[in-house]
C-alpha cells in the first residue's frame, strides 16, 4: 500500500493557502473528541449490559462462600438439571446436524418444486416466539391436544418428559446449522462431488470425502451456535417440561426455579455454570473463527 | 473405444439441449465439439460421461450399452471447465483419489498408487507441486492437476469440458499442442469441447458443430471448412466469417451488386425449389480481392470486372491485410470482408472495385440454408 497523497499535496503547497485554510485531516478521521465520545458510549454500554452484569452473576454465586457454591451444585435436583441440558443439547445438535446438511444439500444442489417454501420453512423457528412454539407441541401432544388421546392410550409421554423438551428445543434451534451450510453449498456447486463421481467414488465415499471436509467449518460454526442456544433455552422449553424437579427441569428452568424460593446463591451458582458453558462456546467460536481466517 | 450415439434427446424442462443426436466416434479419435454457447455440447459430453441420462436415444461404449452404468462404472477421465480439483486436498492427494476410490478388490497397493502418480506427475510436469493444494497454484498447473487425475486412471475415454477456457491466451496454445501430443501418444478415444474454432479445428481430427441441440456437421476440419452442409457452418467456420449474402436469382445466376454469379441450370432449380426468388452467396475473405491493383475509382466509374465496397476499416496483418466495407446489394448496405496481400492495401473512405475468385463461392438455400450442391 502507499501512502495517500494528501501529505504530499500539503507540503507542496504555498504557505498562503496553508494560513488561509486551517489543517485538515483526514477526511475519514473525526474530531478526537467524538472518537473518544463514541468509544466511551460502546464501551460503557458493553460494560453496563454485559460485563457488569456477568460479573454479578459470578459474586452473587460466590456470595456465601466457595462451600455453598459447591453444595448448590452438588445438589440432585441441579445435577440432573444439568444432566438433562447436555442430553437435550446433545441430541439436538446431533440431529440439527443431519438435519441441516440433508437440507442445505438439497437447496444448494437441487432444483425442485417447494424448495423457496422450504426455505421459509426454515426461519420459521427464528419468527416465531419460543413460547409458542413450545404451545404448538402442547397442542398437538398435550392430554388434550390432537393426539393427547391416542397417546395416552398407548403410555407415551410426549409433554412433560424429556421427549417435549427435545422437540422443542430442535424445533428453536433448528435453523442455526442449515443456515450456515446453505449460501457455502450453493457457492461451491456440485463440480467436485461429479468429479469424484467420475473418478469412480461411490456416493457415500464422496459425501466423506468431499463434501464434508468442504463444509466442516461452517457445520462446526453451525453446531456450536445450536449447541449455545440448546442450552440456553428458557421459554419453549418451560411450556413443555411441567417444571418437575429432578426429571424435566432444564438447568434454565432450574434457576428459575430456584431463584422463586429464594434461594439466590444456588442460582446464581447454576447460572455462573451455564454462562461459564456459553463462554466457553464463545471462545470456541472465536478460535474457530481465526483458524478459518486462516485457511 | 468406439463411442456411438444413437437418436439422443435431452431436455430440461421444454428446453431442447440435444435434440436427436447421432454420432459415431471411432476408437483413439480426438473430436472436437463445437457450438456457440447454449448449443448444447456440454450436455452432450455429460450425456457421454453418465453425469446426464439421456430423456430418448441410446449410448453405446464398444457396441455395448453404457446407459445402464453409472458415471463411475463407465471408466471415463472428464476434466471440467473449471477443473474441479478437490480444495482439501493436495495435489498428490487430488491425483491419486481416482486410485484410492476403487473398491478395495480392484485397489492397487500404495507403493503402487505412489508410483502411478508420480508418473503422471511428471508427464505433466508437476512433480514440484505434488505437496501444494490447488489454492497455491496457477490456473496452468490446476489444469494440469485435472489432467493428472483423469489419466492416472488410465480411462477408456477422456472427456473434455472447455478445459483451456480460463487460461490465458498464450498458455491456452501451449497446452492446447500439449493435449494434442498427450492424446495421440495415449491413443485414447476424447471428446472434447469447445467454443474456439481455432481450438477445434487445430485439435481435432474431426469436428462436430452443434447449434441450439442439432448436429449440423461432423467432419475433418478441412472439409468443414471447404465444404460446409449448411450457411450456420459456413458462418460459424472461419475469422474472419464467410461473407453470406441473400440475393435475387436471375437469368444464368445469383445477381451481386452489378455483377451476375453465374450458376448452373440444375443449382438454379436447387435454389428456386419451393418457389424461392433469392439465394444465400458465400465467399471466403480469401476468396475476394481488390480488383485493378487497388485502383481507387473515381465517382460514376463503372466497377467491372467484380462489385465495389466503401472502405470502412482495414486491419494490417503484416502478410496481408483484411479490408472491410459495405456494398450496395439490392438496396441494402451489406457487410464485406476481404483479404488481401498486404502490398496494394487501400484506405478508409475509398471506394475500391472487388474481384471473385472463380468457382470458390458458396451456395446455400436462402431459406433452409442446406448447401446447394451439384
Amino acid at each position: 500500500m502507499t501512502a495517500l497523497p494528501v501529505t504530499d499535496l500539503e507540503s507542496s503547497a504555498p504557505p498562503a493557502c496553508a494560513i488561509a485554510r486551517p489543517r485538515k485531516a483526514d477526511a475519514r478521521e473525526d474530531p478526537p473528541l467524538v472518537r473518544r465520545a463514541i468509544i466511551a458510549v460502546a464501551v460503557g454500554f458493553l460494560g453496563l449490559f454485559i460485563v457488569l452484569p456477568l460479573i454479578n452473576v459470578f459474586a452473587q454465586a460466590f456470595a456465601k462462600g466457595i462451600e455453598t457454591y459447591l453444595s448448590a451444585l452438588r445438589d440432585d435436583d441441579t445435577r440432573s438439571a444439568i444432566h438433562l441440558t447436555l442430553l437435550v443439547a446433545f441430541t439436538s445438535v446431533l440431529l440439527n446436524g443431519a438435519f441441516g446438511l440433508a437440507a442445505a444439500w438439497a437447496i444448494a444442489k437441487f432444483d425442485f418444486r417447494g424448495k423457496n417454501v422450504l426455505i421459509t420453512l426454515i426461519d420459521l423457528p427464528f419468527s416465531v416466539s419460543p413460547v409458542i412454539a413450545g404451545l404448538v407441541f402442547v397442542l398437538l401432544f398435550g392430554l388434550q391436544g390432537l393426539f393427547g388421546a391416542w397417546l395416552a392410550a398407548h403410555d407415551i409421554k410426549i409433554i412433560f418428559a424429556l421427549p417435549g423438551i427435545l422437540l422443542a428445543t430442535i424445533f428453536v434451534t433448528f435453523p442455526f446449522i442449515v443456515r450456515e451450510l446453505i449460501p457455502l453449498m450453493q457457492e461451491q456447486g456440485t463440480e467436485e462431488e461429479e468429479a469424484a463421481l467420475s473418478l469412480g467414488a461411490s456416493g457415500i465415499k464422496t459425501f466423506i470425502r468431499v463434501t464434508l471436509p468442504n463444509v466442516k467449518w461452517a457445520l462446526l460454526y453451525g453446531v456450536l451456535l445450536c449447541n449455545a442456544r440448546a442450552m440456553g433455552e428458557f421459554g419453549a422449553v418451560s411450556v413443555v417440561s411441567g417444571h418437575i424437579r429432578g426429571e424435566t427441569n432444564t438447568m434454565p428452568l432450574q434457576i428459575e426455579a430456584l431463584y422463586e424460593d429464594y434461594q439466590s446463591a444456588a442460582a446464581f451458582a447454576v447460572a455462573s455454570l451455564l454462562a461459564l458453558l456459553a463462554l466457553v462456546t464463545l471462545i470456541a467460536k472465536a478460535a474457530l473463527e481465526s483458524r478459518v481466517g486462516k485457511d | 473405444m468406439k463411442i456411438s450415439m444413437v437418436n439422443v434427446t435431452k431436455r430440461f424442462g421444454t428446453f431442447a439441449a440435444l435434440e436427436g443426436v447421432n454420432l459415431e466416434i471411432q476408437s483413439g479419435e480426438l473430436i472436437a465439439i463445437l457450438g456457440p454457447s447454449g448449443s448444447g455440447k456440454t450436455t452432450l459430453l455429460r450425456v457421454v460421461a453418465g453425469l446426464e441420462w439421456p430423456d430418448e436415444g441410446a449410448v453405446q461404449f464398444d457396441g455395448q450399452d453404457a446407459l445402464s452404468h453409472s458415471v463411475g462404472e463407465r471408466n471415463v477421465g472428464f476434466v471440467f471447465q473449471h477443473y474441479a480439483l478437490f480444495r482439501h486436498m493436495t495435489v498428490f492427494e487430488n491425483v491419486a483419489f481416482g486410485l484410492r476410490a476403487r473398491p478395495r478388490k480392484h485397489r492397487h497397493s500404495e507403493a503402487e498408487i505412489r508410483k502411478r502418480v508420480e508418473e503422471a506427475a511428471k508427464i505433466l510436469d508437476l512433480t514440484e507441486y505434488l505437496a501444494r493444494k490447488p489454492k497455491a497454484l496457477s490456473g496452468g498447473q490446476r489444469q494440469r492437476v485435472a489432467m493428472g487425475r483423469a489419466i492416472v486412471r488410465e480411462p477408456q475415454v477422456f472427456l473434455m469440458d472447455e478445459p483451456l477456457s480460463n487460461l490465458d491466451a498464450k498458455l491456452r496454445v501451449q497446452t492446447r499442442s500439449q493435449i494434442a501430443s498427450l492424446q495421440a501418444r495415449l491413443g485414447t478415444t476424447t471428446v472434447y469441447v469447445t467454443h474456439d474454432q481455432v481450438e477445434a479445428m487445430t485439435m481435432g481430427h474431426r469436428v462436430a458443430v452443434l447449434k441450439d441441440g442439432f448436429l449440423q456437421q461432423v467432419d475433418t476440419p478441412r472439409e468443414l471448412y471447404d465444404h460446409p452442409t449448411n450457411a450456420f457452418v459456413a458462418g460459424f467456420i472461419g475469422s474472419p466469417a464467410m461473407n453470406l449474402k441473400t440475393v435475387p436469382l436471375v437469368d444464368g445466376g445469383a445477381q451481386l451488386g452489378g455483377i451476375v454469379v453465374p450458376l448452373t441450370r440444375e443449382q438454379i432449380a436447387e435454389a428456386s425449389k419451393d418457389g424461392t426468388k433469392t439465394v444465400t452467396v458465400g465467399f471466403r475473405p480469401e476468396d475476394l480481392d481488390i480488383a485493378g491493383n487497388g485502383k481507387v475509382l473515381e465517382k460514376g466509374e463503372a466497377d467491372d470486372p467484380g462489385f465495389s465496397i466503401n472502405v470502412e476499416l482495414v486491419e494490417e496483418l503484416g502478410s496481408d491485410a483484411y479490408v472491410y466495407g459495405t456494398a450496395e446489394l439490392g438496396g441494402d448496405q451489406e457487410r464485406i470482408v476481404v483479404r488481401t496481400e498486404g502490398r496494394h492495401v487501400p484506405h478508409m473512405g475509398d471506394k475500391v472495385s472487388i474481384a471473385i475468385r472463380k468457382g470458390q463461392e458458396h451456395l446455400f438455400h436462402a431459406t433452409t440454408g442446406e448447401r446447394i450442391r451439384v
